[in-house]
């Protein structure tokens, strides 16, 4: 040794692995404008598709006339589901078991659903051509609020299941019907009703809304009559999904499909489903044997591609009168508009809505959910949530509110006395899911010690005592929430995507200098996987993440694996990143060994390399294994320094937190200001803080939009009325609130690094806490529950309601 | 649609080519100019995804046909770097801040970045905020964008930058 020798803290932080603040290396391009998305690539000879949608929300289609169309310059072919048909693509299957027509087939079943797709040699004259395109419609009655759909007078919506009394998940009850799910014990729940000392009942509502991540969905598909080989770059979440997808509907050899998703605009689970778009412009291609790109623009996106929620959530706990739970049942309403293409894992057909018991131990529990057609867009996903999660923590952590309400308990200490104790884990919720790990009283506490949640509560009786003296016309709101999630989907014994197990995937190769790339399974919109993998990578095998490339996206070269979405990335992919490189450490070990002339036994590692126990000085680097895996390994042992890993998880991760909300509301105009929001995150072991950090803030920021306005709202006739960025509320820098962010560490028991996925977690907790603090204050006028979003106008609606203003 | 030929300065170099009249200055860039950097995000004028710097000022692209910016200079993304190739304050600030994720509102944000400390050098939190409100981005919840625009501020004024608490 001599001083030059770096120190074991240099060593280790020249890693730049678990736990480091590490700059992320997509910046570079990204900042400079170098990103590669799906609208930049470019062709020879590329046309454009471009759609016809539907005026109407419900109606038939008398006739498509498209020869003005093909005479505008430049338009090459108008397609259609007479088109479609011959090709036996005029429906698509959905990932949720049903069928959804890819262009109008005899009908429309919501407002701007596609009706035709014209292709021409640019965009601009794809317009043109869609213009041209007569549509002859005769009008049906539009069925608009999910709670009449199964009303016995109620239009006939699907007349393609005319008959059908069973669909993908069980037995159908009306003709709008598409499921029940049940879950739990009924006899024993209602038991526990019946014996309570309090009970609540609320009919909570979850909104229709949108991820509209700021790429909307598109693809260029590129067929070559000569290989028979088709190439789409799409905005895909889960590019090996679309492959196996498109080879089953589409009967082409799956090594004749190459999927590439490139850089990704946000996804947010807009990017999980498949839509007409992809098919229109994949057969667009085959038929012109050209390439074809298909962008939707903004109106499309949030009015056709896929939505969020629409739960209507009735909800009633049953508690003793200390303020004990004793009870849980809820039965929702699901409105899944003209199609079910809810994007969960195959056997789910409300996610894991279950989840809904949250972080409380509910003795007994009984959950019915029943899914409804009307005339909306189809396409149920998960907006930056694992499968319904959110939806859940919304119903669970607004009733627990309403319970302290109704016992005058603080709802902190109604929550305090309910959660599911450190000694109780591994637990096992009435509901059906085994938790793996929580601390929850700890991350409770250290939130209120953090707010100074007391001197708040003191504050807010001052105030609402001045409010009602008529000294002030501001109220103050303090809204706790406290979420359980469920990532990580999924072990296969609970989860598969068309009978594909949601395992996920790595494959890392070494190169002799000490350098290596990671195939990856997962596909990253933003997430920072090239960054956040190379990590776990570097603390695995001691290369520096900077040696270390991750590549993402192209089914041709990485491994199988089904995609970024329900925070499973981590929970999965990074399980199968570091079980990839012990395999590798396992086999360095045997070539230090032999390089060393010792036992494998005789080695320890320390952070870059082995060294001989009791002989500090007998060390051998990763690097030098690495040359050493090419020239020198021990007889017998095949050359280089590879391995992929296959990982299907024992359990799911229940990252949880505790986040609270202070706002103030003037009841003279409903306008609110959000004064603190304080969000503490247990996702585990933390492997890129800085990104955590950053994950946070951004989902803070949709959830904040969500509870507060962002809505995708019909009118009676199924007009969308929310259909751009001018009426659906998106922040700006100036509404969105300054986010404090604080976290405990829980490492997951099964994980091989203890991590449980973070990227969702604000959206989940969030929606709640803000709700929450609207609804608490207003609660001291007398109100119970507001039905979220709570925008100026509402607000000062849900204050008129109260009697706050003079006759 | 008949065609109209014209000029202009993008990045520093003159540029030419033939423009339909309701060809959009966007297209322009990214198609004909191959400027893929700026990115289309609503094609309503909302988002700002697409803000260049035209003449001196920070304009969406979307909402500016190609014929109206004939004659004039106009800045692009890919016009940010330093002359030697290296990441200039803005785009120093972004990343070590943290100031991006999926990285298709960025180019927008860093040319209205670019113009708003033209604009004001030493903007406060709040200046920062209003002068970004007609930029969307929907992963980073602003916060690291502030403190990346403050980052390149103190770069350029050559003053301390000290990063706010989480």
């Amino acid at each position: 040794m001599n001083d030059l020798t770096p120190t074991r803290e240099q060593r280790q932080a020249a890693l730049e692995g678990l736990g480091c603040r590490r700059k992320r290396v997509e910046d570079i391009r990204f900042t400079q404008g170098k990103g590669n998305y799906v609208d930049d690539v470019k062709l020879p000879g590329m046309l454009h598709g471009d759609f016809v949608r539907s005026p109407h929300a419900h109606a038939r289609v008398k006739a498509i006339r498209t020869e003005e169309a093909l005479k505008v310059p430049g338009v090459l072919a108008v397609i259609t589901a007479e088109t479609l048909k011959t090709v036996n693509l005029a429906w698509m299957p959905t990932l949720a078991g049903d069928v959804q027509m890819v262009l109008a087939d005899g009908k429309v079943l919501f407002q701007n659903q596609e009706v035709a797709f014209v292709v021409a040699t640019d965009r601009y004259a794809a317009d043109d051509g869609v213009a041209k395109v007569e549509v002859e419609y005769e009008p049906l009655p539009p069925l608009m609020d999910p709670f009449k759909a199964m009303a016995p007078d109620a239009p006939v919506l699907r007349e393609d299941l005319a008959g059908k009394t069973t669909g993908a998940h069980g037995p159908r009850k009306h003709h709008n019907h598409i499921f029940e799910w049940t879950v739990g014990d009924k006899e024993p729940t209602d038991a526990a009703f019946r014996k309570a000392d309090v009970t609540i009942k609320e009919m909570i509502s979850y909104h229709r809304t949108h991820p509209s991540p700021l790429e909307t969905c598109q693809c260029v598909c590129s067929f070559d009559k000569v290989k028979g080989e088709l190439t789409i770059w799409g905005t895909f979440q889960a590019p090996h999904v679309i492959r196996t997808v498109v080879a089953l509907i589409a009967k082409l050899p799956e090594q004749k499909i190459h999927v590439i998703s490139p850089d990704i605009g946000g996804g947010f689970g807009n990017k999980v489903g498949a839509y007409p778009g992809y098919i229109c412009a994949a057969v667009a291609s085959i038929v012109t044997g050209k390439p074809v790109k298909w962008v939707e623009d903004r109106i499309e996106n949030l009015t056709a591609t896929a939505f969020a929620r629409d739960y209507h959530m009735t909800t009633e706990i049953a508690a003793t009168r200390d303020g004990k739970v004793t009870g849980l049942r809820v039965h929702v309403l699901a409105d899944h508009g003209g199609f079910d293409a809810c994007a969960d894992p195959s056997k789910w057909p409300a996610g894991f809505f279950n989840i809904v018991t949250g972080s409380y131990d509910f003795p007994v529990a009984h959950l019915t959910v029943d899914g409804v057609y009307t005339n909306k867009a189809p396409g149920g996903v998960a907006y930056r949530c694992s499968f319904r999660v959110t939806e859940a923590a919304y119903c669970i952590e607004r009733a627990m509110d309403i319970l302290a309400q109704k016992l005058d308990m603080d709802p902190a200490e109604l929550r305090l006395k309910n959660f599911v104790k450190p000694e109780q884990f591994p637990y096992h919720s009435a509901l059906g899911w085994e938790y793996d790990s929580g601390d929850y009283a700890t991350a409770m506490k250290k939130a209120m010690e953090s707010v100074k949640y007391a001197e708040l509560r003191k504050e807010q009786a001052e105030k609402r005592a001045a409010f009602k003296r008529g000294e002030t016309r501001e109220i103050m709101g303090i809204g706790v929430s406290f979420f359980t999630e469920i990532v990580g989907a999924g072990p296969s014994k609970n989860c598969d995507i068309l009978g594909i197990a949601m395992f996920d995937s790595c494959e890392i190769r070494l190169h002799p200098t000490g350098a290596g790339i990671a195939r990856m399974g997962t596909k990253s919109q933003g997430q920072g996987h090239e960054t956040t993998w190379a990590q776990i990578i570097a603390s695995e095998i001691g290369i520096p993440a900077d040696n270390i490339m991750v590549e993402e996206g192209n089914t041709d070269t990485a491994p199988y694996g089904l995609g970024t979405y329900g925070s499973r990335s981590t929970p999965v992919a990074g399980a199968a990143i570091a079980m990839a490189a012990r395999k590798i450490k396992a086999k360095a070990q045997m070539i230090a060994a032999y390089k060393l002339e010792v036992h494998e036994d005789d080695l320890e590692w320390d952070i870059d390399g082995f060294r001989v126990k009791g002989l500090p000085e007998k060390f051998m680097s990763m690097k030098d294994i690495c040359w050493a895996a090419y020239n020198s390994v021990p007889p017998g042992m095949e050359p280089g320094l590879e391995a992929v890993s296959y990982y299907d998880p024992p359990n799911m991760t229940y990252p949880f937190g505790a986040y609270i909300c202070v706002m103030d509301i003037d009841v003279e105009t409903g306008a609110y200001k959000v004064r603190r929001f304080y969000a503490l995150d247990d996702c585990g072991t933390r492997i890129n803080p800085m990104i955590i950090e950053g994950q946070v803030h951004g989902g803070l920021t949709e959830a904040f939009a969500i509870a507060m306005g962002q809505e995708i709202r019909y009118d009676d006739a199924g007009n969308v009325v929310t259909g751009s960025f001018m009426d659906f509320f998106m922040p700006t820098a100036v509404e969105t609130p300054r986010w404090e962010t604080d976290f405990t560490v829980t490492p997951s028991p099964h994980h091989p690094i203890g991590a449980k996925g973070v990227g969702e977690s604000p959206n989940v907790g969030g929606v709640p806490a803000f709700s929450n603090a609207v609804n608490d204050a207003f609660s001291f006028l007398g109100s119970t529950h507001i039905q979220m979003p709570h925008d100026t106008w509402r607000n000062w609606k849900a204050a008129k309601s109260l009697g706050v203003f003079a006759a | 649609m008949a065609k109209t030929h014209i000029t202009m300065k993008v990045n520093g170099a003159e540029v030419e080519g033939l423009a339909e009249p309701r060809m959009l200055l966007v297209h322009f860039l990214r198609e004909t100019l191959q400027l893929t950097g700026t990115h289309i995000g609503c094609e309503t004028t909302h988002c700002g995804a697409c803000t260049v710097d035209l003449d001196g000022k920070s304009v969406k692209s979307c909402t500016v046909f190609a014929v109206q910016a004939d004659g004039s200079e106009i800045t692009t993304v890919e016009g940010m770097a330093n002359a030697d190739g290296t990441l200039s304050a803005l785009q120093e600030g972004f990343r070590m801040m943290h100031g991006l994720q999926c990285g298709f509102c960025t180019p927008g944000m860093i040319m209205r970045a670019h113009r708003l400390l033209k604009e004001n050098p030493t903007p406060s939190e709040a200046e920062i905020r209003s002068g970004i409100s007609g930029n969307l981005c929907r992963c980073t919840g602003y916060q690291n964008i502030v403190k990346a625009i403050q980052y390149a501020s103190a770069k350029i004024n050559g003053t301390e930058f000290v990063e706010a608490a989480e």
